[in-house]
């Protein structure tokens, strides 16, 4: 009982711990939902389990710290008159475009010899390709964390009750501008051809589609979702030196987020990740017991995703599958 | 009858786990090689052996060092065999095999570890070792009705979130534990009745004629063997079969009357119940451990030799688990060997030389510099062959080596012949 005291004394401390709760759960749901998008854009076009996602939002990051920081481009080629946040801006664009390629790639050579195989199979598949890659990629960030370069920096909004940093801001305004242009995306022309592939495979062809396209068009999105999923954990609040090693593990958290919502749930990944994010910031700030130890807020998402499984086995959105011999 | 080997007169003698006079001779040379192996090599060695004299060619394996990692291969490949038993044979992948694992070694840690500052109550092998495996078990049947539910990759989600649950137990439960990066030491493959000073079999001494990793080995190679048997021997009884009709269609499974829910937590009980001796006889052996070791790269490692082994195979899982463990030693000593033929020059330098790293301005892919520099650390180089492994082996041989291996036998079964 005594241990309960300090919980009550904080809920009933204020709202400045709620606030700071708030926005934190809020950024870190906007991060949450950016991977998990992925995830689904992967899963409802080819089927595929992309545990590579960490690995891919890892190289991202990278990607724009090089091109922003160390190679500078195309910041080189700018006059000095072009403001900083411009220049980083179309650094990142160029990072963004690199990632998509390398997401390409990667289906290319490696998922497409798997298609028609188990779908284990192929998940295992992408399970070597982040070990592979993840080793690579840390190898170039190397021990120190490599810097950004964003224009954000530390700067924090103070609405009076609540304070965001600038880069929660720009988190919740990304993710909510991608997740609906993705969303935009799945009624387009080419989104229709991508939801009747996830269909069923050999009946889009027949109708004319080029799956093998629609295959590299996903793996561009989830690759450039990754990245900039990846930006964001690499900056200030989260982390303030930038992209270091331990950026990769990161995405595995937001396994929770789309079993919560469903494997193949657009809105189930929305809903999944900021709850999993809201509650993970929430956990941490207020569940304070000493017996808990070190990192308790950490397997939150874990632990709501066991909970969420016991009562329905695909998630809060996921499709039910028809059993049939 | 005799001299026709694919000849059988009766199905026993058809199903027999060594259905061949080939596989008998085969294995039996094989095993007696493994037990001998330890007594060999004294003249070189520290500890003293029964005899001075080393085996040709494979003689240096006899060394301390190298009778450490064949011990090493023994304990992985006993934890390989629970989760061949539930990924290959059952067909539930399960990327949480690490957690069980750890459950084991510290159940395992918990029993058999003196009396001392954290937890410990100095039982002998005989407790700690059966319970290192029920433990684990009986936790596997605990979550099996969550994961007898969930199916697939969902499956495969589930289990990476127990890996990251059990860290953060591990972590946190120092006085069992010690915590996270100093980890506690758990020496203790001795036997014993009770808690006599005196042991009955000594491990941890070098004796008359073996070394202590000479001892360890021939102990784990024993219990390698026992356990061998029995997933063998399970695969080919009712709930083996039960097994692998659930993996291949579960609904078909349970229309022919197979019970899937019993069948899976059985399969999720048996496959804790090796993990976690596994880990309970890796610490034991290796003598420490910290809660960062049961992590979901060991996992990935357990997949991995499954994978590169042959799924549902028990010689292949058995292959996968020598290949992944001594694959690190492998690309250590060629890394090795490539960096003094750089030195020496000639043709094999040409070749080595824009692979290892031998400055820091140097080019390379790996690096064998002491500290960060240029290329892939030796340890960093062993993840991505583990990655890249695992992906050609899916793509190119789903068999693994059992299929490689098959592919060989048949060819010189039929030469000159292709059919």
């Amino acid at each position: 009982m005594t241990a309960a005291i300090p919980i009550i004394a904080q809920v009933a401390g204020g709202e400045g711990h709620f606030a700071s709760a708030l926005s934190e759960g809020l950024s870190l749901g906007a991060i949450y939902a950016l991977l998990a998008m992925g995830f689904v854009i992967i899963f409802k076009a080819t089927q595929v389990l992309n545990f590579a996602h960490g690995a891919l939002s890892a190289l991202g990051a990278f990607l724009v710290a090089s091109f922003a920081t160390l190679v500078n481009i195309p910041g080189r080629f700018l006059p000095e008159t072009v403001p900083h946040w411009l220049g980083w801006s179309l650094s990142a664009l160029f990072a963004l475009i690199a990632a998509a390629a390398a997401g390409m790639l990667l289906e290319r050579v490696f998922i497409r010899p798997m298609v028609g195989e188990e779908l284990f199979a192929v998940a295992i598949v992408t399970l070597g390709i982040d070990i592979a890659l993840r080793n690579v990629t840390n190898d170039f960030i190397g021990t120190d964390p490599r810097p950004l370069g964003d224009p954000w920096g530390t700067k924090v909004l103070d609405l009076g009750w609540i304070t965001f940093a600038h880069t929660e801001i720009a988190q919740i305004v990304v993710s909510v501008v991608l997740v609906s242009a993705v969303a935009l995306f799945f009624r387009s022309r080419t989104g229709i051809a991508m939801r009747a592939t996830a269909f069923d495979q050999e009946a889009a062809r027949a109708q004319g589609i080029n799956v093998g396209r629609i295959f590299s068009i996903s793996w561009a999105i989830g690759a450039v979702l990754a990245a900039v999923a990846g930006v964001f954990i690499s900056v200030f609040p989260r982390r303030s030196a930038g992209v270091d090693t331990a950026t990769a593990f990161f995405a595995f958290k937001a396994l929770p987020a789309i079993i919560l919502g469903g494997l193949d749930s657009v809105i189930g990944a929305i809903v999944g990740g900021f709850g999993i994010g809201i509650a993970e910031a929430f956990v941490g700030e207020f569940v304070t017991f000493p017996a808990l130890g070190f990192g308790f807020a950490g397997i939150v998402p874990y632990l709501v995703m066991l909970l969420v499984l016991i009562v329905r086995p695909y998630g809060l959105f996921g499709t039910e599958e028809i059993r049939r011999v | 009858m005799r001299g026709r080997p694919l000849l059988y007169t009766s199905y026993e003698a058809d199903q027999s786990m060594l259905n061949t006079t080939t596989k008998k001779v085969l294995l039996g040379l094989f095993l007696g090689f493994l037990v001998f192996l330890p007594f060999t090599g004294g003249a070189k060695s520290s500890g003293s052996r029964l005899f001075d004299f080393s085996i040709p060619i494979v003689g240096f394996l006899s060394s301390n060092d190298y009778l450490q990692l064949l011990a090493t291969v023994c304990v992985f490949a006993i934890g390989a065999l629970g989760l061949n038993l539930l990924t290959g044979v059952a067909g539930q992948v399960s990327l949480g095999h690490s957690f069980f694992m750890g459950v084991g070694a510290y159940t395992a840690v918990w029993l058999g570890a003196p009396q001392g500052p954290l937890l410990g109550m100095g039982l002998p092998i005989w407790i700690w070792l059966p319970a290192a495996g029920l433990v684990p078990a009986i936790i596997g049947v605990i979550v099996g009705p969550v994961a007898v539910r969930v199916r697939g990759l969902y499956l495969a989600i589930v289990t990476v979130g127990l890996v990251f649950i059990g860290e953060y137990v591990f972590r946190n439960w120092r006085s069992l534990t010690g915590g996270s990066q100093a980890g506690r030491s758990f020496q203790e493959l001795d036997v014993r009745l009770w808690k006599e000073e005196t042991p009955l079999i000594e491990i941890s001494q070098n004796g008359d004629f073996l070394s202590t990793n000479g001892k360890g080995f021939l102990m784990l190679l024993g219990f390698l063997v026992l356990f061998t048997v029995i997933a063998k021997n399970l695969q080919r009884s009712r709930a083996g079969r039960a097994f692998q009709a659930i993996r291949d269609r579960d609904v078909a499974a349970e229309i022919m009357g197979v019970n899937e829910f019993r069948y899976k937590l059985i399969a999720f009980g048996i496959s804790s119940f090796l993990a976690g001796v596994s880990g309970a006889l890796l610490t034991a052996f290796l003598g420490r451990t910290i809660p960062e070791r049961w992590d979901l790269i060991l996992a990935v490692q357990f997949i991995a030799i499954i994978l590169i082994g042959g799924a549902g195979t028990v010689s292949g899982t058995l292959m996968g688990a020598a290949f992944v463990v001594m694959l690190p030693r492998v690309v250590q000593n060629f890394t090795e060997w490539m960096k003094s033929a750089i030195d020496e020059g000639g043709f094999i330098a040409t070749i080595a030389d824009p692979i290892v790293v031998t400055s820091p301005t140097d080019g390379g892919i790996i690096n064998t510099l002491p500290g960060v520099g240029p290329g892939l650390s030796v340890l960093q180089a062993n993840q991505v062959l583990y990655g890249l492994l695992i992906v050609g082996f899916l793509i190119f041989e789903p068999l693994g080596l059992y299929g490689i291996w098959l592919r060989i036998r048949n060819y010189w079964k039929g030469w000159p012949f292709t059919y």
